[in-house]
């Protein structure tokens, strides 16, 4: 199997603070992987290395290696870098504009203005995150009269519109209802078909459904996250290597 | 026992006596801004009767000429005037006040905002005696050094550049609350999607500030109506029509005019009788002027937000 | 489509490569522009107040602020009597206005809600004293002066005086104290509130032993933006206090503050130099209220994350 993200002894820090240390992991291509661990180990600063979203928190500085097809990701242009890998955000963030323009937005800004074309993009991606019969009479109205479940799928639709490789997704159903849950996770894996996927999450049961692969984060008192143990999700959660890995699956801490 | 309790109860109506004396007083208090809007009405209003009634309505809104002396109190030329330095310190100073808003709220570097924000504020507190000061002193004698026959230095040229610096800190400082409340997850998502910076900026951000943007823009419209001194200071103050000086229509720019709060802080002092009673009708005139903007204002803002139809 | 790679977006040849590149650039044009914005606004600032304190500043010296003006077309004299007044008026309009806007504020926020809730009339009568603090903070204030004039200088006799000014100016910064003092209420936790009734405290106990003692720096920053208003405020008092330059003996006297000191110089004077001296000595006032208004606001700040 190819990889499609690598890290190599990557740690992060944050002015002073030390936010992640020695992170060694190759993530498979058009495969989910769950990133796991109680909170503040680090597990969405991780992933937002990959679109370095954290560059744009000042004082963040790095070593180590982040590649993405091999590529060391810190030489591409973070503009070009985004529209390669999607995000979902923990909240559903449409912007305050119609259905329409939310899915469009991306494939504008990035330089397609024709609307035959632009119309086709924003059915199909509707249709990939499994919204558009909901919405299809009613592109018009604002993204955000839609619900937190809908809002979610439209923001998985806006991210799938401007074609990306991997789909990065921060707690995506953190904010939503357990049936609105459900879609999501169902939509996760109709999509591994075509994307590599990461998912944050901090519910076991949606790591377990969900993923192929888990990476399990900790921290102690020094709130530096690290990378404990990471492999395929069966595995992990059957016969953990590592005691703490074993005792957060189990629930006794977390 | 008993005695102490009887004690006890009078403490209590004691108590809930003074709360609720106090509540009334305060009501009153409360009640005071509704009084007084309507007492500037009523007084304002009661004092342009007799101008109305012996002038006529349309021969003081539409009459060219004003001319106390020979009962003339047309003052359609003062109109013009207000409107005209309005739109110069619109067109001059909004353009730099939304680019100031937007330097600071997205882009400027923390320490430049340190040193910008208080200096936004300093112009705001600004006597406005002293941009006149500064706009007889500095400014005029610059304008004067354009040579076109009858440039006296004075005139709307002066008086909108004088309004602009005026209305900057206004529209800057709250235009610039309104980009930094757009929420944080617009930004993100934007970014996220591959848009740049600026990209960001333009399409998503100021789109979902607009509401507040606009207010800010009529804030300063508002403002720049209703200055006086430092109009009187550096506009000229002859009641005329602006006009071109010479063949060249750009030449309207040094033509001097007269602003509606000029016309009423200039004469009132020494006004009596329908004269008095016709400045009093130039306030009203000022005053309707400045509902129409706000207003439309937010018919403007309201219209905006039916648009995005936002839920909560 | 789904398939391009990291590659195809390094390939200097692509489309998405030189779509990039033209999206970069723009965005370093528009930035360098809001730059300029910037600086241009710092340096409208820098020259204003530079000028007026550099060119004015010649013209101060003890002897100008401690002489009244001697009046005549080259404005001799200093500007004792004009400090003197503006500081009258100042303590005036805010002896008025301040305990009326600060009570105004503490029913709108205090009672307001819970008044409302009352009956139908006190609800639109909340609503519309909302409406008339916002109307208020926007008439122009020539409108407050001629409103000065028709009320206390004419219908009730008061004349051009330190009292028919104060009263106008009064009605000029009530809004600004009102909006302050309500910021300033808003701020604190419902918490403390809730703390103090629960101990059998009544509304007015727990309001100002618990909640108008935290409130008191936004108060403060109220009172001092006010002063702001009150110094600079020329239109107003150009219609209600009169003009004369002698030191005004009682509230029912006229008076010159600086602010309209240096119109009258500016306007019937040739003396540039002093209006000039007068400028720099307001610009100087406004910087220190500035200046003390941000440490109180940052004394709020640190209270109110110290109470957390």
């Amino acid at each position: 199997m190819n990889t499609k993200l690598e890290t190599i002894d990557y740690n992060l820090y944050y002015g002073n603070f030390h936010a992640l240390a020695d992170i060694s992991v190759k993530f498979p291509e058009k495969q989910v992987t769950a990133l796991i661990g109680p909170s503040g180990s680090g597990k969405s600063t991780f992933l937002r290395t990959f679109n370095r979203m954290n560059d744009l928190i000042a004082g963040t500085k790095y070593t180590g290696e982040v590649l993405i097809d091999g590529i060391d990701l810190f030489k591409i242009d973070p503009v070009a870098l985004r529209q390669n890998i999607g995000m979902v955000f923990q909240k559903p963030n449409p912007f305050p504009k119609s259905i329409f323009e939310n899915v469009a937005y991306g494939p504008r800004v990035t330089g397609m203005h024709d609307h035959k074309k632009l119309e086709e993009i924003v059915e199909s991606s509707l249709r990939s995150a499994a919204l558009w019969d909901e919405v299809k009479d009613d592109l018009g109205k604002s993204g955000l009269a839609l619900s937190g479940g809908q809002q979610q799928r439209l923001c998985i639709a806006r991210a799938l519109a401007v074609h990306p490789t991997v789909i990065l997704m921060d707690e995506p159903a953190a904010s939503l209802d357990p049936i609105a849950t459900l879609k999501i996770e169902d939509l996760i894996h109709s999509l591994s078909v075509n994307y590599t996927i990461v998912i944050v999450t901090h519910n076991m049961q949606q790591a377990g459904r969900v993923s192929d692969y888990t990476a399990f984060f900790y921290t102690d008192e020094t709130r530096t996250g690290r990378l404990i143990e990471f492999g395929e999700t069966q595995t992990i959660f059957t016969n953990p290597k590592d005691k703490r890995t074993e005792d957060y699956i189990t629930g006794r801490f977390g | 026992m008993i005695g102490n309790a009887r004690g006890n109860e009078q403490k209590m109506s004691g108590r809930m006596i003074a709360d609720k004396t106090v509540k009334y007083i305060l009501f009153i208090s409360a009640i005071l801004s509704i009084v007084i809007v309507l007492a500037i009405a009523f007084f304002i209003f009661r004092e342009s009767v007799q101008a109305w009634t012996e002038i006529g309505f349309t021969d003081i809104l539409f009459g060219g000429i004003w001319r106390p002396g020979q009962d003339q109190y047309g003052i359609l030329a003062m109109i013009v005037g207000s409107v005209a330095v309005t739109v110069g310190a619109i067109v001059l100073g909004v353009p730099l006040a939304i680019g100031s808003a937007i330097f600071l709220g997205e882009i400027a570097p923390k320490w430049v905002q340190a040193i910008l924000r208080p200096a936004v504020q300093l112009l705001a507190g600004i006597p406005s005696v002293v941009y006149g000061l500064f706009g007889m002193v500095v400014l005029v004698p610059i304008i004067r050094q354009i040579n076109v026959p009858g440039n006296s230095g004075y005139g709307l040229l002066a008086a909108s550049i004088v309004l602009a610096v005026m209305i900057l800190p206004t529209i800057t400082s709250i235009a610039e609350d309104a980009i930094r409340a757009v929420p944080d997850s617009y930004r993100s998502g934007s970014l996220a999607l591959g848009a740049t910076r600026w990209q960001t900026i333009t399409q998503v951000v100021l789109p979902a500030g607009k509401s507040g943007i606009i207010a800010a823009i009529i804030l300063g419209i508002g403002r720049a109506l209703g200055e006086t001194m430092a109009m009187i200071m550096v506009i000229g103050n002859s009641v005329i029509f602006p006009k071109p000086l010479n063949a060249n229509p750009l030449t309207l720019f040094l033509s001097q005019a007269r602003t509606l709060t000029g016309n009423i802080a200039v004469e009132i002092s020494y006004a009596t009788g329908v004269h008095e009673s016709a400045l009093f009708a130039t306030g009203v005139v000022l005053f309707a002027l400045i509902i129409v903007v706000n207003v439309s204002a937010r018919w403007l803002v309201n219209r905006q937000s039916s648009i995005q139809t936002t839920r909560q | 489509m789904i398939n391009q790679n990291i590659q195809s977006i390094q390939h200097k040849d692509s489309d998405i490569f030189r779509n990039l590149k033209v999206r970069n650039t723009s965005q370093n044009i528009w930035f360098s522009i809001m730059w300029l914005a910037g600086l241009i606004t710092l340096i409208v600032l820098l020259l204003v107040v530079g000028y007026v304190i550099i060119q004015g500043g010649k013209a101060i010296n003890w002897e100008f602020l401690t002489t009244p003006p001697r009046g005549g077309l080259s404005g001799e004299g200093g500007i004792s009597t004009t400090l003197g007044t503006t500081l009258f008026l100042v303590v005036l309009t805010l002896l008025i206005a301040t305990p009326l806007g600060v009570g105004a504020a503490i029913y709108l926020i205090e009672y307001g809600g819970e008044q409302a809730l009352t009956s139908p009339v006190m609800r639109a009568l909340i609503a519309i004293a909302n409406f008339a603090v916002e109307t208020l903070a926007g008439i122009p204030s020539i409108i407050f002066g001629l409103f000065g004039y028709a009320l206390f200088v004419s219908a009730l006799q008061l004349g051009w005086s330190l009292l028919s000014a104060s009263l106008a100016g009064a009605c000029l910064v009530l809004p600004t104290i009102i909006r302050t003092t309500e910021e300033a209420l808003l701020t604190v936790p419902d918490d403390y509130r809730r703390g103090s009734l629960a101990l059998g405290a009544t509304k007015w106990q727990t309001l100002h032993k618990v909640v108008l003692p935290a409130a008191v720096p936004g108060i403060i920053t109220g009172i001092i933006l006010s002063v702001g208003r009150i110094i600079s405020e020329t239109a107003v008092f150009f219609v209600t206090l009169g003009g004369s330059a002698r030191m005004p003996t009682s509230i029912m006297d006229g008076g010159r503050t600086l602010a309209l000191h240096l119109y009258y110089l500016a306007m019937d004077t040739n003396a540039f130099d002093k209006a000039m001296g007068t400028g720099a000595v307001l610009v100087i006032m406004i910087i220190l209220i500035n200046l003390s208004i941000n440490i109180v606001s940052n004394r709020l700040t640190a209270k109110i994350r110290g109470g957390k």
